[in-house]
């Protein structure tokens, strides 16, 4: 196919998934602020989510203050934000309307649908008894495109290019999300296992619709070397790094394209390090300092995704 | 002015023969039923998508043209007509272009003045010498017809360089076989679906000798541009690549698109995108919708273009006048289908007379289209008429005139009910090996009373075309 068909498949389906990871980012950060928590500066877990997304800079720029409504505002409805989840169904609807003739017509009408009530809410503003709402809209909205494309599109490699795009976000998110909690709002030493650090760990793995099925697999009180442990290295937890990059190495490997060695080496040696990781050495390493490292490591592999398939070089 | 002939009614209110199913239908069918059908239409051709993008004000703001319910009919008689008379002044113009482009036969014979070619901005001086499959200039063309009165069709215009209106040929007929079937089983209406495959087989046809499956693409200037649907659509319709510039490159003089897999060689290009923009190593420098050598790569064989590189010096209004000797001179042949008569205001007696006469003509800039930059008479105020009068004394070859034809008329639905309104037709003719039509084209309707122009631009809409089998 066109690589820049496959181009904007892929970032149709990241910008989707992009805002659903925002929505969730914002919910736990939302929950979290509404716990007292006497060891946090005011707004501390607000700071921390723009660190995060690396975006305190743009705020600082238009905003005075760090608080709810500004942070809210500014990831959530702000246009001049690129990673606002307004510009990202934006991004996801244009991407998906010039390759109208790739996707199925159910999607393009999902997109487009979702593009238009966006801007409604986007001119009527959040009312603050609706934030919770709003961020539920965003991951129907995004549950539904993804389903539609489940259910509708044919196995071709457009498919193979949207499951990249869904599936790399999703790994990158799911990282930043665990690392908002646990190195930048982790509590002092007295406060650990007290009630705040509790309600903290479940908003987080309820962000990732994760709490029912840590109670599930565990049986036992939430920790964070095992909240650490699903997110990152179980197999059967859909939004997990392990499960993310195993569906990024199926899809690489079926792709195929000539040029394409350094992309499945990079994609199969991360995923055989989560296949045959442990946890210890995890935690022996750090915990942030790995998640910094896998980031990185992610953005490596869609860099070499855009290289390999979408000419983002000149052609040689 | 005689009043205008209408497609429906005779003079005397009778229903002519070929509209009598229609007009049944009409009477039998309770107006809710059809207002029903009519909101229907606008909601499907809404959820679809099916827009055009208005330039000017507004500009990039997507648009429905508006549907019209109630079809124009064509008996077959007419159709035979009108087909041989548009076939024939297609072949006269790849003839021509093929000679102005070589020999120029017709420029030596003194058939036509050589400075108005040569010199004219159209002509593209790189063309000359330069051999194109089959000598196939025009792949596809869109004809306007106006019709003047009984069985009196006439050309208006010849669109050689990127016609388009085809996806709404094709979209009105899937609208009205959906909402009307009925009306289907009751007369033998000629099919035009297979439009997209005679298409696709045209472009085939012209690639380059030697190739056995050759690759077409259709090539858009993009998103913005107002026909981006139809370039869509029709590259669906074909299952080809819709790709812009930069999806292509050229190296060796041999043009490839960039696909996941790799360079894979295009073999013809049916290019939605002006000559201009092609390549801005061969014309304009600041094109960044073209791809940069793709005209060296055209001029030595290596790609076919549809259609080709300086085709508007055929269809511009200046040489509009011309076609009828083209079809004597290359053809031998009487023209089928009547030229409007027209005034060339760089003859000063011409000049006079419509200067004299503006209330009365149509005055057409010769580079213009789409309905812009023009003057008609009976409609215009006086100021509009003086200011028009100075361009026109400023530049007096950039104008011809026409006399205000009574077009056609055609039942439409409007705000008040059903009255007639001014209609064209433009039909698509496809040359490859053969020269191929599908029965009828796309008919445009005025919707403002009155209003003889029918540009999408300029408020029109469309209706369905139907072409009688027998």
């Amino acid at each position: 196919m066109l690589s820049s068909t496959a181009d904007h498949l892929f970032w149709m389906a990241r910008s989707i998934e992009r805002a659903e990871n925002t929505a969730r980012m914002l919910d736990i950060t939302y929950k979290m602020s509404l716990l007292k928590h006497a060891t946090l500066e005011p707004f501390q877990e607000w700071s921390a989510m723009l660190s995060i997304s690396g975006l305190h800079y743009e705020f600082t720029e238009k905003y005075k203050d760090i608080n709810a409504a500004n942070v809210i505002r500014f990831m959530a409805l702000d246009e001049d934000n690129p990673a606002s989840i307004y510009s990202s169904l934006k991004a996801a609807r244009d991407n998906a309307r010039a390759v109208r003739g790739s996707i199925t017509s159910e999607m393009w009408e999902t997109l487009n649908a979702t593009w238009i009530e966006m801007k409604a809410i986007a001119d009527r503003g959040i009312p603050s008894d609706g934030v919770s709402s709003f961020f539920e809209w965003v991951k129907e909205r995004s549950h539904l495109s993804r389903g539609i494309t489940y259910g509708t599109m044919l196995r071709d490699d457009g498919f193979r290019f949207i499951r990249l795009g869904t599936f790399l976000e999703r790994a990158e998110n799911t990282m930043r999300i665990l690392d908002v909690k646990y190195h930048i709002l982790l509590p002092s030493l007295q406060d650990v296992g007290g009630a705040a650090d509790y309600y903290q760990w479940s908003a987080l793995l309820r962000s990732v619709s994760a709490f029912e099925t840590y109670r599930k697999v565990y049986r036992d009180v939430i920790t964070p070397r095992r909240v650490a442990q699903l997110m990152i290295l179980r197999a059967d937890m859909p939004r997990s790094l392990h499960a993310c990059v195993e569906e990024l190495d199926t899809q690489i490997r079926v792709l195929d394209g000539p040029r394409s060695e350094e992309l499945q080496r990079l994609s199969g040696r991360l995923y055989a390090e989560l296949k045959f990781g442990r946890i210890e050495e995890i935690m022996a390493e750090g915990l942030h300092e790995y998640l910094t490292r896998c980031l990185l490591r992610l953005r490596t592999l869609g860099e070499c995704i855009s290289t390999t398939y979408f000419w983002a070089e000149a052609e040689k | 002015m005689k009043p205008a002939y209408d497609e429906m009614y005779g003079a005397d209110k009778d229903v002519r023969p070929h509209y009598e199913s229609l007009a049944r239908w009409l009477k039998e069918t309770p107006p809710d039923v059809v207002a029903r059908k009519r909101e229907e239409a606008d909601l499907a051709f809404h959820r679809v998508g099916i827009t055009f993008t208005v330039y000017g004000e507004d500009a990039g703001e997507e648009r429905l043209i508006p549907f019209d319910l109630l079809p124009r009919i064509i008996p077959a008689h007419e159709w035979k007509i009108m087909e041989s008379g548009l076939r024939q002044r297609v072949k006269a113009l790849n003839a021509f272009l093929h000679d102005v482009y070589h020999d120029q036969n017709i420029l030596k014979a003194g058939r036509i003045p050589s400075a108005q070619v040569l010199q004219n901005p159209l002509f593209r001086k790189e063309m000359v010498g330069v051999d194109l499959p089959g000598q196939i200039y025009v792949h596809v063309a869109g004809i306007d017809l106006v019709r003047a009165g009984e069985g009196e069709y006439y050309v208006l215009e010849d669109n050689l360089r990127t016609p388009s209106g085809v996806s709404y040929m094709l979209e009105d007929r899937k609208m009205m076989m959906r909402l009307l079937p009925e009306l289907f089983s009751r007369q033998p209406i000629a099919p035009v679906e297979h439009y997209p495959d005679l298409l696709l087989e045209n472009l085939r046809a012209v690639a380059a000798k030697g190739v056995i499956e050759p690759t077409v693409v259709v090539l858009t200037p993009g998103q913005f541009n107002s026909a981006y649907f139809e370039h869509a659509f029709l590259a669906q319709q074909m299952g080809v690549e819709l790709v812009e510039g930069p999806d292509l490159f050229v190296k060796d003089d041999v043009v490839y698109m960039r696909t996941t897999h790799g360079p894979q060689r295009v073999d013809v290009i049916y290019r939605r995108l002006d000559d201009d923009f092609l390549d801005p190593e061969a014309f304009r420098k600041d094109s960044v919708l073209g791809v940069p050598g793709l005209f060296s790569a055209y001029c030595k064989g290596n790609v076919t273009l549809a259609n080709a590189v300086g085709t508007g010096i055929a269809d511009d209004k200046s040489m509009y006048v011309h076609v009828p000797e083209m079809i004597r001179f290359y053809l031998g042949e009487e023209p089928i289908l009547s030229n409007v008569p027209t005034w060339e205001l760089s003859k000063p007696d011409d000049l006079k007379y419509v200067l004299d006469h503006l209330a009365e003509l149509v005055v057409k800039e010769v580079a213009g289209s789409g309905g812009y930059g023009m003057l008609v008479g009976p409609t215009s105020t006086e100021d509009e008429r003086r200011i028009f009068r100075d361009k026109i004394l400023a530049h007096p070859s950039n104008y011809i005139a026409q006399p205000t034809l009574a077009l056609s008329t055609c039942p439409t639905f409007v705000a008040q009910g059903i009255a007639p309104r001014h209609i064209d037709l433009r039909p698509f003719i496809l040359c490859g090996e053969e020269i191929t039509t599908v029965p009828g084209g796309l008919t445009r309707v005025a919707l403002k009373e009155g209003s003889l122009v029918v540009n999408s631009s300029q408020g029109g809409g469309t209706k369905d075309t139907w072409v009688l089998e027998y």
